[in-house]
């Protein structure tokens, strides 16, 4: 029982990540009717970001303490960051220690920019190109990003760390009743989850609730009668392209300090994630969302040294066997539509 | 005996009854109309009789045997052929190309492994593929891509490639929807010559009446998933339930 | 003139394919060692090995992707495949290819039927997500529970103790073709400042190539090829008219399978490893752009796309800082820099850079690749010429289909 808890909440960080970067490809799908193959670069753009801003707030000049001495009795020269510097060290360290929450900020107007620039200058000119000609150019998009973060980072993943308060880990177990150190669950993580709940949250009532969601749905189930309204849908997807880069840039921020963001691990949750929307179907906003955590957390359990046991090799190809298994039963995929993207 | 015999077929989808007890029986080498107001169920009985739909009762039976539950290809290989409402053509190949498939298909099956032959070496079907163009007086066009022709000219193709396959029967939706007067009185003639010459029997469904009246044998009225009446064109004209359930509609 | 069963117009195309599969080793060598553009040459053995082995994988995946329209991200686990074959062929007989080779050809049919029945259930992006799916399985457990058959990270090589049951006493220790050693050239003139190296592993692939361009040039001809193009046209009235698609798709995607396969045994031919990484999505990702590239659905589109990649990926990537310098050097030394900065973001590790890009322009401004920018250019000298055809009259071949 605690071995199967255990496994849920590993497979729950994952899943959110999936289901994040999912829920923008299917939301960019159904709306612009566009298969986004740069959908994981953008997810990268946003770990990076996290990843800049880290590296802004440590940004310091070299200061002579004049209260401390090194080994030869001369004053010591310290590394004192700017920030500290300006606000004060109280509030310079705060904004260094929480500078991946903090890049949220950040990263949302840049990440609604690079949506706004791609959808434009880009993507715009594929709505009526065969779904091919989409998946090709963003995938030599995405290639294009990857090498420029590539080639202003580095190719070795930067560790970037989560404030100080969530570092540690506290034991779900004994909360529930059971023995100590039985569950034990990293603080960040279930930060993460909490925080995919309510982007995933906002987006849903956003869609729900707001007239621009309501012709945004409309337009998702028949674009043509909603033009034939007047109503300026174009503008709405352009939006609506920015909203979902932005979705994925702030899951990208929140998961640097479960991975070391590197160039390639847009390409990485891509595969992944297109497997994720395609599982749940096409174009299904709730599919997208429920294909990425059962995946997340299937894979999880698929490794368990207890599973392995009897199968070998399972985690290394659970997701991609579900899948197979999934879209050979399911052809539209869990929640799918019909005559989606069938041709 | 005919060449389509139809029985008790239903056809359910959802809370919908789209057919229901249809019988219908089309004679060899005749031409058979079946019309009826929009959503009668025309559509649907047709995509029963090719295999893209099977019915929840009932049977259908081509020269005897059943059609149900066989894909659209053997039903086509079965001698069944049809043209659809929109032209269904190949449109990034040329004209010529679009009928020699169809006599590829006749002549070599459901599926040949032929990757070492030669498609422009193959006299038969190239012979075959240039008299079907003649037939249908578009020889000067086969070189042409068919995606850049005239929607007529489209459906005359679509004919012509059925015709290559000499099949038994010939199922036409809507063969004239969209056409001027004058492409719709040369289609007219050419089903007329194809019925006559070929001697190839034809379902047509169809929604302007003098295309019906002047090709039709016998004409069955479909209406609410169900045939009203099936008789000769003349007897249909002053039919009263007719002309309640469908024509009096548009008098 | 005809040949083999061509038209006049294919033979052409045949002809040409040898003539420059053949004076590659010319070709490619334009520019005297030591001079400035030397870095252009590209008349090296294992750089024309991999421009015959990919132009294999590239004419392969064209029968699949260019005819039947149906875009597969899995073929690099054929690429794996076929490479392991080989390699376990000279762990346990000897470093013959003669053994290898064909088996490397079965067993990825092999595959390919199994992988193709399932995945060709699905079309569109869906068939595409499927073959990915196969491939990242295939991949995940060669670097894992199927370390005994690949060797995992390290990759699959021959040892000492390997039984290797056939190797002869005066037999040479590395890959050859009954005696015809792989790494050995065979020729190697110095023409004034030239140096050519005419190599035996590039003359055996570019053999193998010519043979695998000319049975794809058969299958363009055939009417299974008409019937494949017939399919990425209009697959609803095929079916109407008679024909059981399925077949034929599965066909196509076993055909380029086999292909597949033969260009990873080739690559283990040149150079007897084989590693997971050959099976990754990005590989098979490579040949989705070497075709696009090229121009899909033609003939010499993957040949030109396969070549052009392999080409500057080389160059481009051999490019480094004393190579700008040597070329920008005379420049005043603010522009200098900036030039060489530059270049920086296309250049050496950032070759992928110059790929992405260019890669985005093709697909925006040239749908048909490079082949249709052949033509255009034609077009227009024609017109200049004020020729009797007038190109513009004549009625638009629709991009990717068969010329």
């Amino acid at each position: 029982m605690d071995a199967i808890i255990l496994q849920i909440l590993n497979g729950l960080d994952k899943g959110s990540a999936y289901a994040l970067i999912a829920l923008g490809l299917t939301l960019i799908f159904g709306t612009l009717g566009v298969v986004n193959f740069a959908h994981g670069a953008l997810f990268m753009i946003g770990a990076f970001v996290a990843v800049s801003l880290q590296r802004l707030f440590g940004m310091s000049f070299e200061q002579i303490d004049e209260t401390k001495t090194d080994f030869l009795g001369n004053p010591l020269k310290v590394n004192v960051p700017y920030v500290d510097s300006w606000f004060g060290p109280d509030v310079g360290e705060w904004l260094i220690d929480w500078s991946v929450p903090l890049a949220i900020l950040v990263a949302i107007p840049v990440m609604l920019l690079v949506g706004f620039v791609m959808e434009r200058g880009l993507i715009k000119h594929f709505y009526k190109r065969p779904h091919a000609d989409q998946i090709l150019v963003t995938f030599g998009l995405a290639i294009v990003l990857q090498e420029l973060i590539k080639y202003f980072f580095g190719a070795n993943p930067i560790q970037t760390g989560a404030p100080d308060a969530f570092t540690g880990s506290f034991d779900f177990g004994r909360l529930i009743g059971f023995d100590p150190n039985v569950i034990i669950y990293p603080y960040w993580r279930l930060v993460y989850f909490a925080f995919a709940a309510v982007v995933i949250g906002a987006v849903f009532s956003f869609l729900r609730f707001t007239t621009f969601g309501m012709v945004v749905r409309a337009g998702m189930a028949d674009r043509e009668t909603v033009e034939l309204l007047g109503i300026n849908i174009d503008r709405r997807f352009t939006i609506m392209f920015g909203i979902a880069a932005a979705v994925a840039g702030i899951a990208g921020v929140m998961y640097t300090p479960i991975l070391a963001p590197n160039y390639h691990m847009g390409m990485d949750f891509l595969v992944l994630s297109f497997v994720v929307v395609v599982v749940g179907g096409m174009g299904s906003l709730p599919g997208a969302v429920a294909a990425g955590f059962l995946l997340g957390i299937l894979q999880s359990f698929a490794s368990m040294n207890e599973i392995k046991a009897i199968v070998p090799g399972i985690d290394q190809v659970i997701i991609y066997l579900v899948a197979i298994i999934i879209l050979l039963t399911r052809p539209r995929g869990l929640l799918g539509r019909a005559g989606v993207m069938e041709d | 005996m005919g060449i389509l015999e139809v029985k008790g077929v239903g056809k359910r989808f959802g809370g919908l009854q789209a057919l229901s007890d249809v019988n219908l029986s089309v004679a060899e080498h005749s031409v058979h109309a079946i019309i009826g107001p929009n959503g009668a169920g025309k559509s649907t009985l047709l995509n029963v009789f090719v295999g893209k739909l099977i019915p929840d009762t009932g049977s259908v039976m081509f020269n005897g045997q059943s059609v149900l539950g066989r894909k659209p290809h053997e039903i086509n290989q079965m001698g069944i052929s049809r043209v659809f409402q929109t032209p269904e053509i190949f449109g990034d190949l040329t004209v010529m190309e679009n009928v020699m498939i169809s006599c590829f298909a006749k002549r070599d099956g459901a599926f040949r492994l032929h990757a070492f032959r030669t498609v422009a070496h193959e006299a038969d079907i190239v012979e075959h593929a240039e008299q079907v163009l003649e037939d249908v007086n578009m020889l000067d066009k086969r070189n042409m891509h068919a995606a850049s022709m005239s929607r007529g000219d489209k459906r005359r193709l679509e004919m012509a490639m059925c015709l290559s396959q000499d099949p038994q029967l010939l199922l036409l939706d809507e063969p004239t929807a969209g056409m001027a007067r004058a492409d719709t009185n040369n289609t007219i003639a050419l089903l007329k010559e194809i019925n006559q010459k070929r001697d190839i029997t034809m379902v047509i469904i169809e929604h302007d009446m003098h295309v019906v009246f002047s090709l039709a044998d016998r004409i069955t009225v479909l209406a609410q998933g169900t045939p009203l009446v099936e008789d000769t064109p003349e007897r249909i004209k002053g039919h009263p339930k007719v002309k309640e359930a469908y024509l009096g509609e548009s008098a | 003139m005809r040949l083999l069963g061509l038209s006049r117009k294919d033979t052409r195309f045949l002809l040409i394919v040898i003539f420059l599969t053949m004076a590659t080793p010319i070709l490619l060598q334009p520019f005297p060692e030591g001079s400035g553009l030397a870095t252009f040459n590209a008349g090296y053995p294992d750089l024309m090995q991999r421009f015959a082995i990919f132009g294999i994988f590239a004419i392969g995946f064209n029968i699949l992707f260019g005819l039947t329209g149906y875009l597969s991200f899995g073929h690099a686990a054929f690429l794996g495949v076929g490479s392991y074959t080989v390699v376990w062929m000279y762990k346990l007989l000897d470093y013959n290819v003669v053994y290898g080779l064909p088996l490397a050809v079965a067993v990825s049919a092999v595959f390919a039927v199994v992988i193709g029945y399932v995945s060709l259930r699905r079309s569109g992006i869906y068939f595409s997500i499927l073959t990915l799916a196969f491939a990242q399985m295939s991949y995940n457990l060669a670097y894992s529970v199927l370390t005994p058959l690949t060797n995992g990270e390290t990759g699959l090589q021959v040892y000492g103790n390997d039984p290797q049951v056939l190797l002869g006493a005066t037999e040479a220790n590395s890959p050859h073709f009954f005696g015809w050693v792989m790494n050995d050239n065979f020729w190697e003139p110095v023409i004034g400042g030239w140096k050519f190296t005419f190599n035996n592993g590039y003359y055996f692939t570019a053999i193998i190539a010519i043979i695998a361009f000319y049975v794809s040039l058969r299958i363009f001809r055939s009417p299974f090829g008409l019937m494949l193009r017939a399919i990425k046209t209009n697959q609803t009235r095929l079916n109407y008219t008679g024909i059981n698609t399925r077949p034929y798709t599965l066909a196509a995607f076993v055909i380029s399978g086999m292909y597949a396969g033969l260009a990873g045994g080739l690559m283990a031919a040149m150079d007897p490893l084989a590693g997971a990484e050959r099976m990754q999505w990005t590989a098979s990702g490579e040949v989705v752009l070497m075709t696009i590239l090229g121009g899909a659905g033609t003939l010499m589109g993957p040949i030109l796309g396969a070549g052009f990649i392999k080409y500057f990926e080389n160059i481009f990537s051999k490019i480094n800082d004393s190579v700008l310098h040597g070329w920008f050097g005379f420049l005043p030394d603010g522009l200098e820099d900036f030039l060489i900065g530059v270049s920086h973001f296309f250049v050496g590790k950032s070759w992928h850079l110059t790929l992405g890009l260019l890669f985005m322009l093709v697909v925006v401004f040239l749908p048909g690749g490079l082949v249709e920018g052949g033509q255009r250019i034609a077009a227009m000298f024609r017109k200049k010429s004020g020729g009797k055809d007038d190109a513009a009259h004549q009625p638009k071949p629709a991009p990717h289909v068969a010329e």
